[in-house]
């Protein structure tokens, strides 16, 4: 949907190394889906005939809904259970909707829940035996994290009214059970959490609303673009404040004192080190607590043969997603901890690869592999398959709604999306990862062409070195990021190698448009993850 | 489809001491065919001039007609330049060189240009020690019009098309020496390492300074049987020499085993640190560089390196005994110092 997503991918994008700003990745998601026309037809028939195999979905959050997606295709019975009246999980619940719309999740959710999903809704899951009773097949758990963490501090049960827990406040206000809140707000935490509390507590009433957190100010947890939305809404972030107490005055919520801090840094680790100054008293007549999330598996008896670590959280194997009990797979924030919605998508595919292979008698260890090709995108003299021209153009802004309109309005959303004209433009800033150099040892008759012509001189040839290190401080311009490997080539005829640093490679294929030989092409690589049902006995 | 050169560089693209980065070296993107030797001694001037800290508006880059004469297009975009008649760059850059003594100047020429139709300008050039660098791109053939046989093709090259040359080759390093030209080096495009040096050497030499660089046509003489393709040059190139170029204020410290190291000072106080990789020969001594060049010929051997050196360098100007200060910068005051001096000189006559 192109809204929500924590956008692992745009700091790996290369753009973001030859220049200031990665591609606008997550956007531009966002535009294909704003745009799209009726996609039904392009959906996967979903059997008529299912294959006799049942399966429980534990919550209906990202997870679950990815389980669903990926495994109703195949023929299989999926029963979700949820507590809410609507599928969607802590997306609908916890993220407000001046950043995801109403309608757009329920579009999204119900592609998901027409593949003839039966739903259990209103629904609270009390008893894991009581699932397996019902002759499930398999049941996934992707129960999330429901549990915001509290903050024990002096004074927090005589305000406890006009002290909030940070995911409870914003499902209560997603559900309408809370409209207002008071002038002065004080946001506890520095995750994505605390942006969406202190952004909601703008439009219900709060004029006064500031976030305090522990961590300096550029170790937050919250992605650097939900930050300077909320400071957008006039919203200041006060770093180096440790809570210390709440201030309660004749049973009314005064404020909060807190201790300054300064981050040391000592063999790697932080440590926060009072500054030694007088506590700081902030007034406020709300506080909300958004220091963090937990998961709550009171509801899985201990005696079914899931197993719980010293953290009381289940046993779960990092790539098949099985718990200790066969049949019995996690995904999501209940599985390895809370996330975000993008890492339960993941791990939503991989339980679903489990589950079906479980499903056939077939070990869950064993996954399949993925799918990849490569091949060449040469069409002729100077003409390529892909858009090998490279623009200068810096990263696109995205459109905000006017302040005016969506402080007033909680359910309008405050980024417009790009306009097809922008989007277009920001899409060629690409730098087309997916088309990679390759290197023909034996074509090459070492002209030097590549190398002289590479724009980044990413080309360098030379003799080789024994250390990789020595090799990479003696290229045309030294290869620093140790993170990029360098491609270095066998042994060519003069005794040289020819060694590339993909590290600031635009992909613009004036190598291969250079080389008399073809020692160079430019291949298009494309990856697929195995998804469920890309099995051979299916 | 595309076939524009981009505008990013490397971020971290080192600048030399004039404040400019290799990029603000370069020129437009080249037209000439993929893989052309031509395009790697463009890359190794915008090396040269990078490394020596050059400032790009004090040279002047010139050149005549063929496709080695298009390559002042694809270096030095921030250089005067000047594209002149076939075979007439000498003549331009004489022209040039006297009246603006303050630049450096480059002459990039084929072998049609210089041993066909430009030679009597060639010859001329080289006798007078017009101080300038000539670079001369060595294909052995007419690239432009298909590949027919240059003069410089060496007796028994055959071409693409199968044809045996059956005329003498000229060899325009020797020639350069017998007329008078105080830098002579020879080398191949493919061996930047060599080359790069040798230009730099080049460009701070004060006098003619010839370098006949071998440059293989890949679309028209980079075949079996051709004495100018890659693999032939690569296989029967015989490194005479090797140079280390030691800027003004730099101390040296290079040094190679096996061969006697002699420092060449030039005219600007750089080093040349100048590597004797041969002992039968002397490099300061017209005879036994010649000799050594007839007999490489007869054995299919390629010299390379730096060839001859004159120390006692006398450039055109200094022949001339002109003024320092350039031609076109003298006011009617200098030019005409009126009558009282004229008078003198007169009474000098009498």
């Amino acid at each position: 949907m192109g809204r929500t997503c924590d956008r692992p991918c745009e700091p790996a994008c290369r753009r973001g190394r030859v220049e200031e700003e990665p591609v606008a990745i997550c956007r531009l998601k966002r535009v294909a889906a704003d745009f799209k026309d009726d996609i039904t037809h392009l959906l996967p028939d979903i059997p008529k005939i299912k294959n006799g195999k049942k399966i429980a979905l534990i919550g209906g959050g990202p997870a679950s809904l990815t389980v669903a997606r990926d495994l109703a295709p195949l023929g299989y019975e999926i029963h979700l259970y949820d507590n809410h009246n609507k599928g969607g999980g802590m997306m609908r619940s916890q993220i407000p909707a001046f950043r995801l719309p109403a309608e757009v999740l329920d579009q999204e959710v119900n592609y998901v829940l027409d593949m003839d999903i039966v739903t259990h809704f209103n629904t609270y899951v009390k008893s894991l035996a009581s699932v397996l009773d019902q002759g499930y097949d398999a049941v996934f758990v992707g129960t999330g994290a429901p549990k915001g963490k509290n903050l024990e501090i002096p004074g927090r049960n005589e305000g406890g009214s006009n002290i909030h827990i940070g995911i409870e406040w914003l499902a209560s206000v997603a559900f309408e059970h809370t409209s207002s809140i008071g002038k002065r707000v004080i946001v506890l935490g520095g995750g994505n959490t605390a942006m969406d509390c202190c952004r909601t507590s703008r439009r219900l009433g709060g004029e006064d609303v500031k976030v305090v957190v522990r961590s300096p100010f550029s170790e937050m947890k919250a992605s650097p673009w939900e930050k300077e939305d909320a400071m957008h809404e006039d919203i200041p972030i006060l770093d180096n404040h440790v809570p210390k107490s709440f201030v309660v005055e004749n049973g009314r919520l005064q404020g909060m004192m807190f201790e300054k801090v300064q981050a040391v840094y000592k063999d790697g680790k932080r440590k926060l080190v009072p500054t030694g100054e007088a506590e700081v008293f902030i007034p406020a007549d709300d506080v909300i607590i958004a220091v963090g999330q937990e998961n709550k598996f009171e509801w899985i008896e201990r005696d079914l043969g899931v197993e719980f670590d010293k953290w009381d959280m289940p046993v779960i194997n990092s790539t098949s997603f099985a718990s200790t009990r066969p049949g019995v797979f996690f995904g999501g924030d209940a599985a390895l901890g809370p996330k975000n919605v993008i890492t339960a998508v993941a791990q939503g595919h991989q339980a679903a690869v489990s589950i079906d292979l479980y499903c056939n008698g077939q070990d869950v260890n064993d996954r399949p592999a993925p799918n990849v090709k490569l091949f060449s995108t040469k069409m002729g003299i100077h003409e390529w398959s892909y858009d090998n021209d490279v623009t200068v153009d810096q990263r696109y802004i995205v459109p905000q709604a006017d302040k005016s309109i969506t402080l007033r309005d909680r359910k309008k959303e405050v980024e417009l999306g790009f306009d097809l004209k922008t989007a277009f433009k920001e899409a060629q800033r690409c730098l087309n990862c997916d088309v990679q150099t390759v290197f023909t040892e034996i074509n090459c008759i070492e002209c030097d062409a590549c190398m002289d012509i590479c724009p980044t001189n990413c080309i360098t040839f030379t003799q080789n070195e024994d250390d990789e290190n020595d090799l990479r401080m003696k290229l045309l311009v030294p290869a620093i990021n140790n993170t990029q490997d360098i491609l270095v080539s066998d042994s060519l005829k003069t005794g040289r190698v020819m060694v590339k640093d993909e590290d600031m490679c635009l992909h613009c294929g004036l190598c291969a448009e250079r080389c008399p030989t073809s020692a160079w092409d430019m291949k298009q690589f494309t990856y697929n993850t195995a998804k469920a049902g890309s099995l051979s006995f299916v | 489809m595309s076939f524009n050169k981009p505008k990013f560089a490397h971020p971290r693209l080192p600048k030399n001491e004039a404040g400019y980065t290799r990029k603000y070296y370069e020129g437009s993107l080249s037209t000439l065919c993929a893989g052309c030797g031509h395009d790697s001694i463009s890359a190794a001037i915008v090396d040269a001039c990078f490394e020596m800290n050059i400032e790009p508006h004090k040279v002047a880059k010139l050149s005549g007609i063929g496709c080695s004469s298009k390559t002042p297009a694809y270096y030095l975009s921030n250089s005067h330049g000047f594209n002149s008649v076939h075979g007439r760059m000498p003549s331009v850059t004489t022209g040039a060189n006297l009246a603006n003594r303050s630049l450096t100047y480059l002459g990039v020429s084929g072998d049609g240009d210089t041993a066909s139709i430009g030679m009597g300008q060639f010859i001329h050039a080289v006798r007078r020690n017009l101080n300038m660098t000539y670079i001369v791109m060595n294909n052995g053939c007419y690239g432009l019009t298909k590949g027919q046989d240059s003069a410089t093709a060496d007796y028994g090259s055959v071409s693409k098309s199968g044809h045996m040359n059956t005329f003498e080759g000229i060899d325009l390093c020797a020639l350069a020496i017998q007329l008078g030209a105080t830098y002579v080096a020879q080398s191949f495009s493919g061996d930047k390492h060599q080359l790069i040096p040798l230009i730099k050497g080049a460009l701070a030499h004060s006098g003619f300074s010839f370098i006949n660089v071998v440059s293989p046509c890949v679309t028209f003489n980079n075949n079996q049987g051709s004495t100018k393709s890659y693999d032939y040059v690569r296989e029967h190139n015989e490194a005479v020499s090797s140079l280390d170029f030691v800027p003004v204020k730099e101390e040296i410290s290079a040094s190679y085993e096996h061969s006697v190291v002699t420092p060449i000072e030039m005219h600007d106080g750089s080093v040349m640190q100048f590597h004797k990789l041969s002992p039968k020969w002397n490099p300061e001594d017209k005879l036994s560089v010649l000799s050594a060049l007839i007999t490489a010929k007869d054995k299919f051997e390629i010299l390379t390196g730096l060839l001859y050196f004159d120390k006692e360098s006398k450039e055109l100007h200094e022949m001339l005994n002109t003024t320092d200060t350039p031609l076109n910068q003298l006011t009617e005051k200098e030019l005409n110092p009126g009558n009282e001096i004229l008078s003198k000189i007169n009474a000098s006559h009498r």
